[in-house]
């Protein structure tokens, strides 16, 4: 993608710094250091791992391990809102697969036997299919717009798992499922081995595979996307069976967290900090290019968040308000209009042209990277960033 | 032919009207964006009670003359003056406090409120602190019956047709006291009865005094409604004229005719010969679509190339569009080689070595947040599909070759597309297909709204890959590029083929004659 050539491309003369400061990713890794330094100072020992029965523990551990969840949704969420899309439905997804596999294995001749919980897998994880196939369907084929599409499976989905669970909370004791809910492989907790696994692969499949340039493409431009010839309508509905089969598999790893699939509450506003991931990532709702790396540093944020504010012991409360503050921070930091201020007042003298955003250029070849004038994304109100849409 | 009218001595006041100060006054507007001049030192003069409509084709520069005047755009040089006053608006809220009022094809009014709140939306009657409902009523009845229009003041304005929207969106500009109505191609979308309708609001409100800028692309209807015009070709001014002065054929010439300068000397190429019975390379017979374009017959053969050749909205770009699969035909059969397929979408085109330069460069061509590198190698990519990519050294390889070809600037592939001019996006959309190695080009206006420096590249490109025999479809509005380029014409009117041409015995005068009346049928 951007790796190209360095001879062939005539470098601004700002360079690398300069470029790296205009990436969205880098202020979101810098919160995420400033974080990090805040505990180092406030929390003495948020640092300290120890290794037991050559399990690793320990707060960094307790994070990598408690935005599994999360992070796992997440990473498909980034390919959905690449494609311009949105999916709401995910917790929705999540509570049904959490009821599904549950409600089977409870109700199992043998709930114990490691066939029951093969068997409770497989249904949930192809439930989560079907459910990702009718919002692909509903965005793709029907054309109806992504966030209606997929509210329609937020607020039926509850009750849906809840008529599995007959209103319920199913508990069940399996041992597949204990080993997915506080089991380590290779000494780390097993759901981060699996959102390691799911991530790797999602990153080999979109950039080692055209599959990464052809989603931004339709996310960018759908109409010029298939004039080229590209099968957008297939890429969309892809993306949506995906982030739902994603979802399904975090249901079944907060349900094996609490032994308890409970379809009220169980990832209940996860759909929100998925967006938040991926949007604190620096990619942009409204579609096209995307960031893996910037969205496992989104998570990464959200969840170190809560792990200080409960290691602070401070009430639960205060984790909303932190993430709040936070966030808008990060927001503000990438806002088009901010940086250029930041910019300004850093410079007082240099007129340089990158700083003039959106003027008419000089005929003739146009400055290399120009800052981007702030996009108006229908939904939004135009001169705020689109990312702030989703605090409300 | 005779050289090009240079900008005519302006045609006086209407006889209408005994006025002689215009209310509006644009001169030596000039708009520059990156890479291409919008406007080019047009001016133009409304008077007080007449109809003066706009003319020009497609990237003429109409509707950017109009947002400079009711100021959507800044420009970069001239003045407006409203009733002998310099101003310069900044928003199109400022053009119509000083009483400019802009209606446009899409109504851009509240289609969730009632008429009466649309009518006197922001300005609404108040009394004690309160909207005054019934004095707004009132009001928007008084303002109604002016116009002789029967609409419910109380009805929902969604609840009615698009021409009626509009006229309720007229009414809002009387109320608003306009001195001047724009009308940005009100009509494209109303029926002959909607028609007739709009045209008697416009005449009681000429008799008014208003002066109403008319933007079409209907001549019937231009020349029923409108008392001068103003006719703009590639950003700048080429005449001003009484209506009744100005015959049909010479307002085609003036929108289409001819290049000014700087292309002439670019040679014609030798006509290619097809050899009897050869089969085309793709034959259309009886290929249409409802409401689109009337079945019609088009063939291509190699190393030919076919010019389409019409008004905008006579189904040049329609018929395009078809032979793509971009938008399916309701009739007819297409044959590649003589054998029969079906253009059911993009792709299957694709398959049959298709390729297709849409007319909407920005909409339907550029991925603007991708690389330049990324955007040639779209359609190829989409083509080996995503489990094949290109290897990035061949990629590489193939992307620089093509920059240098075509002289891409910046060369630089990892420029993002959207900071290119459009020239430079036209070719960079161009290496898209040829990389697909295809055998037969579709291109749709490809020399639209760039500058002249990569028109002139883009047509000695087209002549190049005819003769290395690839057959090309190149659609423009521009009479004599499509005169030069091609080897035969295809002229089409109100959605028919009227005539099938050899271009070396063509004149500009018998093509511009058929667009007009379309009399001599094939």
């Amino acid at each position: 993608m951007t790796d190209t050539p360095a001879a062939a491309r005539p470098r601004p003369a700002t360079g690398l710094l300069d470029r790296a400061r205009r990436s969205p990713v880098l202020w979101a890794v810098a919160a995420l250091g400033v974080l990090l330094l805040f505990n180092a100072v406030a929390n003495p020992g948020f640092f300290s791992l120890r290794i037991q029965d050559g399990h690793l523990f320990g707060n960094l551990v307790n994070v990598v391990k408690n935005v599994a969840p999360v992070l796992l949704i997440a990473v498909g969420m980034t390919l959905v809102i690449a494609t311009r899309g949105i999916d709401l439905s995910v917790g929705a997804v999540l509570a049904i697969s959490g009821s599904v596999a549950f409600t089977i294995v409870e109700g199992a001749a043998d709930p114990s036997s490691g066939a029951t919980a093969a068997l409770a897998i497989g249904v949930a994880v192809a439930a989560g299919l079907v459910l990702g196939a009718w919002n692909g369907f509903l965005v793709s084929v029907v054309g109806i717009q992504p966030i209606i599409a997929t509210l329609v499976l937020m607020t039926a989905g509850r009750g849906i798992a809840m008529l599995v669970t007959d209103g319920n909370i199913v508990t069940a004791e399996n041992p597949v499922f204990d080993w997915l809910g506080g089991g380590f492989l290779l000494g780390l907790p097993v759901q981060v081995v699996i959102t390691a696994l799911v991530l790797l692969a999602v990153g080999v499949f979109t950039r080692r595979t055209a599959l990464g340039v052809l989603i931004e493409a339709v996310g960018v431009n759908p109409a010029a996307a298939r004039l080229a010839g590209v099968r957008a309508r297939s890429i969309t509905f892809t993306v949506y069976v995906f982030v739902a089969l994603v979802a399904a598999v975090a249901g079944l790893m907060v349900t094996a967290n609490v032994s308890a699939a409970d379809a009220n509450r169980a990832g209940l506003f996860i759909e929100l900090d998925a967006i938040l991931a991926v949007v604190i990532g620096g990619t942009s709702l409204a579609g096209g290019r995307y960031s893996l790396t910037g969205t496992v540093v989104g998570a990464l944020i959200l969840q170190t968040l809560t792990t200080t504010v409960l290691t602070m012991g401070l009430p639960d409360e205060y984790i909303r308000l932190f993430k709040a503050v936070v966030i808008i921070m990060v927001f503000l930091l990438q806002a088009p209009r901010v940086r250029a201020a930041l910019r300004r007042r850093r410079r007082p003298g240099a007129a340089a042209p990158a700083g003039t955003a959106g003027s008419p250029a000089t005929p003739g070849p146009v400055p290399p990277e120009p800052v981007r004038p702030p996009v108006p994304v229908p939904g939004t109100v135009p001169g705020r960033s689109a990312e702030q849409g989703v605090l409300r | 032919m005779s050289p090009a009218p240079a900008t005519e001595v302006p045609a006086g006041p209407p006889a209408a009207s005994p006025a002689s100060e215009p209310v509006v006054a644009m001169t030596g507007i000039t708009i520059q964006f990156p890479g291409v001049k919008a406007l080019d030192d047009v001016s133009l003069r409304l008077f007080p009670g007449e109809v003066h409509a706009l003319m020009g084709e497609n990237g003429a520069g109409k509707s950017t003359l109009i947002k400079a005047l009711t100021g959507v755009y800044p420009y970069d040089a001239g003045t407006v003056t409203l009733a002998g006053v310099e101003q310069r608006f900044t928003s199109p809220a400022d053009a119509q406090a000083a009483g400019i009022s802009t209606v446009y094809q899409e109504v851009n009014l509240c289609p969730n409120l009632t008429v009466t709140e649309n009518i006197v939306l922001g300005r609404e009657p108040r009394r004690r602190g309160s909207i005054d409902k019934r004095a707004s009523r009132e009001r928007a009845r008084r303002v109604l019956a002016e116009l002789h229009l029967d609409i419910d003041p109380r009805s929902v304005l969604g609840s009615h047709p698009i021409a009626v929207q509009q006229l309720v969106a007229i009414a809002r500009a009387v109320d608003t006291d306009a001195r001047v109505l724009v009308l940005d191609e009100p009509t494209s979308s109303l029926d002959a009865g909607e028609v007739a309708e709009l045209f008697r609001v416009v005449r009681s409100l000429r008799e008014r005094g208003v002066a109403i800028l008319f933007v079409s692309h209907f001549l019937e209807q231009v020349y029923e409604i409108s008392d001068r015009m103003t006719v703009l070709r590639n950003g700048r001014l080429v005449g001003e004229h009484r209506t009744a002065d100005l015959p049909r054929t010479e307002l085609v010439r003036a929108m289409i005719g001819r290049e000014l300068a700087t292309l002439e000397d670019l040679e014609r190429a030798a006509p290619r010969p097809v050899e009897d019975g050869a089969v085309p390379r793709l034959s259309a017979s009886g290929l249409g679509r409802r409401g689109a374009v009337e079945p019609a017959d088009v063939a291509v053969h190699a190393g030919r190339v076919v010019g389409l050749a019409g008004l905008l909205g006579s189904g040049r770009t329609e018929l395009t569009r078809l032979l793509f699969g971009a938008d399916r035909a309701t009739a007819g059969r297409v044959e590649v080689d003589g054998r029969p397929v079906r253009l059911r979408s993009p792709r299957s085109a694709i398959a049959q070595g298709i390729a297709f330069l849409s007319e909407d460069r920005k909409g339907e061509g550029v991925v603007g947040d991708l690389t330049v590198r990324d955007n040639v190698l779209l359609a190829l990519q989409a083509r080996r599909g995503w489990l094949r990519p290109i290897p990035r050294k061949a990629g590489d390889e193939m992307v620089a070759r093509y920059i240098r070809a075509l002289d891409v600037r910046p060369a630089d592939p990892g420029a993002l597309l959207r900071n290119l001019s459009g020239g430079n996006q036209q070719k960079v959309l161009l290496a898209r297909w040829l990389l697909t190695e295809p055998r037969l080009l579709l291109l749709d206006e490809p020399t639209r709204g760039i500058d002249i420096g990569a028109k002139a590249q883009i047509q000695e490109l087209v002549a190049r890959l005819a003769s290395e025999g690839m057959s090309v479809v190149f659609v423009s509005a521009e009479l004599e590029e499509v005169l030069r380029i091609c080897d035969s014409v295809v002229v089409l009117r109100d959605r028919h083929v009227v005539a099938d041409l050899d271009a070396s015995d063509t004149s500009l005068d018998g093509v511009v004659d058929l667009i007009a009346r379309g009399d001599t049928r094939d």
